[in-house]
């Protein structure tokens, strides 16, 4: 019995990202494994909406890594959008509980857990309520490799946390903070668009020896839905996604974003425009080079983010894209993003980035 | 057996160490008189157990009831004091641990009976029959209040609602125990507050419908309300965030020598923020009048608080950081009110903040976002909702002192659900704030950034005018 566990949590580590016998986790070999595209398991895809892959991701992840962790703000019962549902009671409450609420707690506990050679998997229920843990996480799990000459370090970290529109959330439900934590090295940020993006990113994220920020969509949590490998799969971070080839713009966005985008693709089609869609994916450290080829070809450059437009990640792209490619391009970078204003109830559909926006936008960068 | 035998070798081992110690003298970490002030942690006492027991052993000999020098150890409380930043401490020769709680809970406050009768000997502070009126169509109101705006959420009129079922005795005998000048301080289960200040039915439903008459404009979800006229802060969402503004708050009344407190309200969930703990500190250390009003109902969404906490409740957290506190049943009025009203007497009166906490159960589900019966049981639910309600009770004891009748009841409930299903309809027509007010606020004046976006966001409009909800104006 006793050998028959051994055996069974040796093959789960093996496949796992997780390097034994040292505390955190080792530089390169554990990135080797998120970058590799990894598809076993059943085989077979399911339909399935995005809380449900993520809540997939963490059954993969809890199975085969038998040192790993889940825990936030009522994650117990499954949580307030159902992503942790019944991993209480198949991997128990050791492994997978609620926490006092207390989003600092989290984050420091989380660092602790992982600077132990765990992978701490913690849920902060709503993105708006993250900075009571900005401190432990912009200040120590962000420095914790560095400051120790690599000693110690945090890297089995992952920040779970459900961000963006939902169409009535208001100041406090709806908030996209993402470019904070861009601005800090050490962070990795990451933010899905689809059900199929969210585990294998997830997974990735939660193997990665660096500790990751995962930004939900929540609008999309039940919304979107699409067929998504039931087995263990990773998407490498750090790499863009062309999900849409043209020659005329290129438009560039994340998380819930895309699907606007897509749509501003669609009626541009119709207006004979034609617009190539890059999906980030990974915000930090984000994937220049694609963006780069994509803009030398297109020439324009078009980014949309929810967040507040001054100082949001978009400026950072346009600053970064102007000086790679300021000769080819052949208009001003166009931005498409959230107002300056806290986020507004009543006025969310004002202050959205919203599809006719981009549209206008992608007219004017073309007619330029 | 065998650990009691290894913990007597170790004690003898110990024994050994402190007399070859002994032999030798005093080293140079060793505290050596009690009326020279030690700057700092005494070093001697972060050497570790040795040195520990070395100074037990040196001091405990001279009072020590020890027959023979083995006993020394075991010898009670020493006379010696030291003095320590923060100032005089005896010592012990026992090394005892502080226990993780009291042998007995922390009593309840109480003053009425589960039939609403008032508990023999129990003290309390007098309400006239005006005053328990009030209060109590004030609690029925709330209730009413609750039940049809929480079926508005239902019917999809307001995006979200949030009710303070099983809650009433904390929301009215609390306010009732005030004065308008105190400064109330929110978290977002305490509308009966606003309620007994004066704001009007309608006044709540403007905020719920986000309306031109709604003072947050709009901007913020439903029950975030606010009234600078009636001394309450605007609702924020993030938990706890209010209690060290309460205390700055607070401050600021005693500089201003007002006869006011601040008194902020919160749940047994965010008593474990960070927020919490920073405000009980500041709170003792600024000695400001404010009082920490506990809500502990049970529940924070559906975390129970065996998860939450292990100390005894909330009560038990004010003497750790100085503060005086009391625990009261918050499902009992009149407890309420005199708690409320003898901790504002002292918080006033004494510079000093009070810790309520007042033990009572979320009847309700967190929120329209929540079904609670995923994580707790329905009987225990219906137990509260019933048994327990706070309403029912304080309406015996009003009814008791025939200060009220059945027909009084029938005719308040009546009018009080006419006036809530008018302020709905009202609320409902009354149209938004204009799209200026998207922009006013950011800043005492709208900057430059936002002039450019608003006129940006017109032009969009007028491009694309069935993009944008009608009911703002443009
Ligand atoms: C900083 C922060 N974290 C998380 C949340 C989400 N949240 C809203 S209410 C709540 C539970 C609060 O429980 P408690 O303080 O006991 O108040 P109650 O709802 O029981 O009145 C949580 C976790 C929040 N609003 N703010
Ligand atoms: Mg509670």
């Amino acid at each position: 019995m006793a050998m028959k566990v051994l055996r069974e949590v040796g093959r789960k580590r093996s496949g796992a990202a997780w390097i034994g016998g040292s505390r955190g986790f080792a530089d390169c070999a554990a990135a080797a494994m998120g970058v590799a595209e990894r598809r076993e398991g059943g085989g077979g895809t399911k339909a399935v909406n995005l809380f449900t892959a993520v809540n997939q991701a963490l059954h993969i992840a809890l199975d085969t890594d038998p040192r790993s962790y889940v825990f936030g703000e009522d994650v117990g019962f499954g949580g307030v959008f159902r992503c942790t549902t019944g991993l209480a009671d198949r991997f128990g409450k050791n492994r997978v509980f609620n926490t006092p609420l207390c989003e600092q707690g989290i984050a420091g506990f989380a660092i602790g857990l992982a600077a132990m050679g765990n992978r701490a998997i913690a849920e902060i229920q709503f993105a708006d309520y993250i900075f009571p843990a900005f401190d432990q996480l912009v200040n120590e799990a962000a420095k914790f490799r560095y400051r120790s000459g690599n000693e110690f370090n945090c890297g089995g970290l992952t920040i779970r946390s459900p961000y963006g529109a939902v169409g009535h959330g208001g100041h406090y439900h709806s908030q996209s903070p993402e470019a904070f934590f861009c601005h800090v090295p050490g962070l990795k940020v990451v933010i899905p668009r689809s059900p199929r993006e969210a585990k294998g990113l997830l997974l990735a994220s939660i193997r990665d020896p660096n500790p990751v920020i995962f930004f939900e969509p929540k609008w999309l949590y039940r919304l979107s839905v699409e067929e998504v490998p039931e087995g263990d799969y990773m998407l490498p971070l750090s790499q863009a996604e062309v999900i849409r080839k043209g020659s005329d713009i290129t438009l560039i966005g994340w998380g819930a974003q895309l699907a606007v985008l897509e749509q501003a693709c669609e009626d541009a089609a119709k207006d004979g425009i034609s617009c190539e869609l890059i999906d980030l994916r990974t915000l930090i450290p984000w994937d220049k080079e694609t963006v780069e080829a994509s803009v030398s070809k297109t020439g324009k450059l078009l980014i949309s983010h929810e967040a507040p437009i001054t100082g949001g990640f978009g400026a950072e792209i346009a600053a970064s894209i102007a000086e790679r490619c300021f000769l080819r391009l052949e208009a001003p970078v166009a931005r498409v993003c959230g107002l300056d204003t806290p986020f507004p109830l009543v006025y969310e559909p004002f202050y959205m980035p919203t599809k006719n926006k981009i549209l206008d936008a992608i007219k004017a960068t073309v007619n330029y | 057996m065998a650990a009691w035998l290894s913990s007597e070798l170790a004690r003898r081992a110990a024994r050994r160490i402190a007399g070859e110690l002994r032999r030798r003298g005093p080293g140079p970490w060793f505290p050596s008189s009690s009326t020279v002030p030690v700057l700092g942690p005494t070093a001697g006492y972060h050497r570790g157990f040795c040195s520990v027991r070395r100074f037990a052993g040196d001091t405990a000999a001279a009072t020590a009831t020890a027959e023979d020098s083995d006993n020394e150890f075991a010898a009670g409380e020493l006379q010696q004091v030291v003095d320590f930043p923060g100032g005089k401490l005896s010592f012990v020769g026992e090394m005892n641990f502080v226990p993780e709680s009291q042998r007995e809970r922390i009593k309840c406050y109480r003053v009425l009976d589960d039939d609403g009768g008032i508990i023999y000997s129990s003290r309390f502070q007098e309400v006239s029959k005006e005053l328990a009126l009030k209060m109590y169509s004030s609690m029925v109101t709330l209730q009413i209040m609750d039940t049809i705006f929480y079926e508005a959420q239902r019917q999809g009129r307001i995006s979200f609602y949030l009710t303070s079922n099983g809650e009433e005795a904390i929301n009215i005998a609390s306010a009732a125990a005030l004065s308008a000048d105190d400064i109330v301080l929110p978290q977002y289960r305490e509308p009966g507050v606003l309620l007994w200040r004066g704001f009007t039915l309608q006044e709540f439903a403007n905020q719920l419908f986000g309306n031109k008459m709604d003072y947050g404009k709009g901007r913020q979800m439903p029950i975030h309300y606010g009234s600078n006229r009636l001394n309450y802060f605007t609702v924020s969402s993030p938990i706890a965030t209010q209690l060290p503004q309460a205390v700055g708050a607070a401050y600021s009344l005693k500089m201003d020598k007002k006869d006011a407190c601040a008194i902020t309200y919160f749940g047994d969930g965010g008593t474990s923020e960070g927020d919490f703990h920073a405000a009980l500190n500041f709170a003792a250390v600024t000695e400001a009048p404010v009082i920490f009003f506990c809500r502990n109902n049970g529940w924070a969404i559906s975390t129970p608080t065996t998860e939450q906490f292990r100390s005894d409740g909330i009560v038990t957290r004010g003497q750790a950081y100085g503060i005086r506190s009391i625990r009261v049943d918050g499902n009992d009025t009149l407890a309420v009110y005199s708690a409320v009203h003898a901790a504002r007497e002292m918080a006033i009166t004494e510079g000093r903040p009070i810790l309520i906490e007042a033990m009572t159960y979320r009847v309700g589900h967190h929120s329209t976002s929540d079904d609670s019966t995923k994580y707790r049981l329905a009987d225990e639910i219906e137990h509260w909702r019933t048994a327990r309600d706070p309403v029912s009770r304080y309406r015996k004891w009003v009814q008791g002192n025939s200060w009220w009748c059945d027909a009084e009841e029938t005719e308040l409930r009546n009018s009080v659900r006419q006036e809530i299903l008018q302020a709905i309809q009202v609320a409902e027509r009354i149209p938004k704030h204009g799209l200026a007010e998207l922009f006013t606020d950011v800043y005492d004046q709208v900057p430059s950034n936002l002039r450019e976006q608003q006129r940006s966001l017109l032009d969009t409009i007028n491009k694309h005018p069935s993009d944008y909800p009608t009911d703002v104006p443009v």
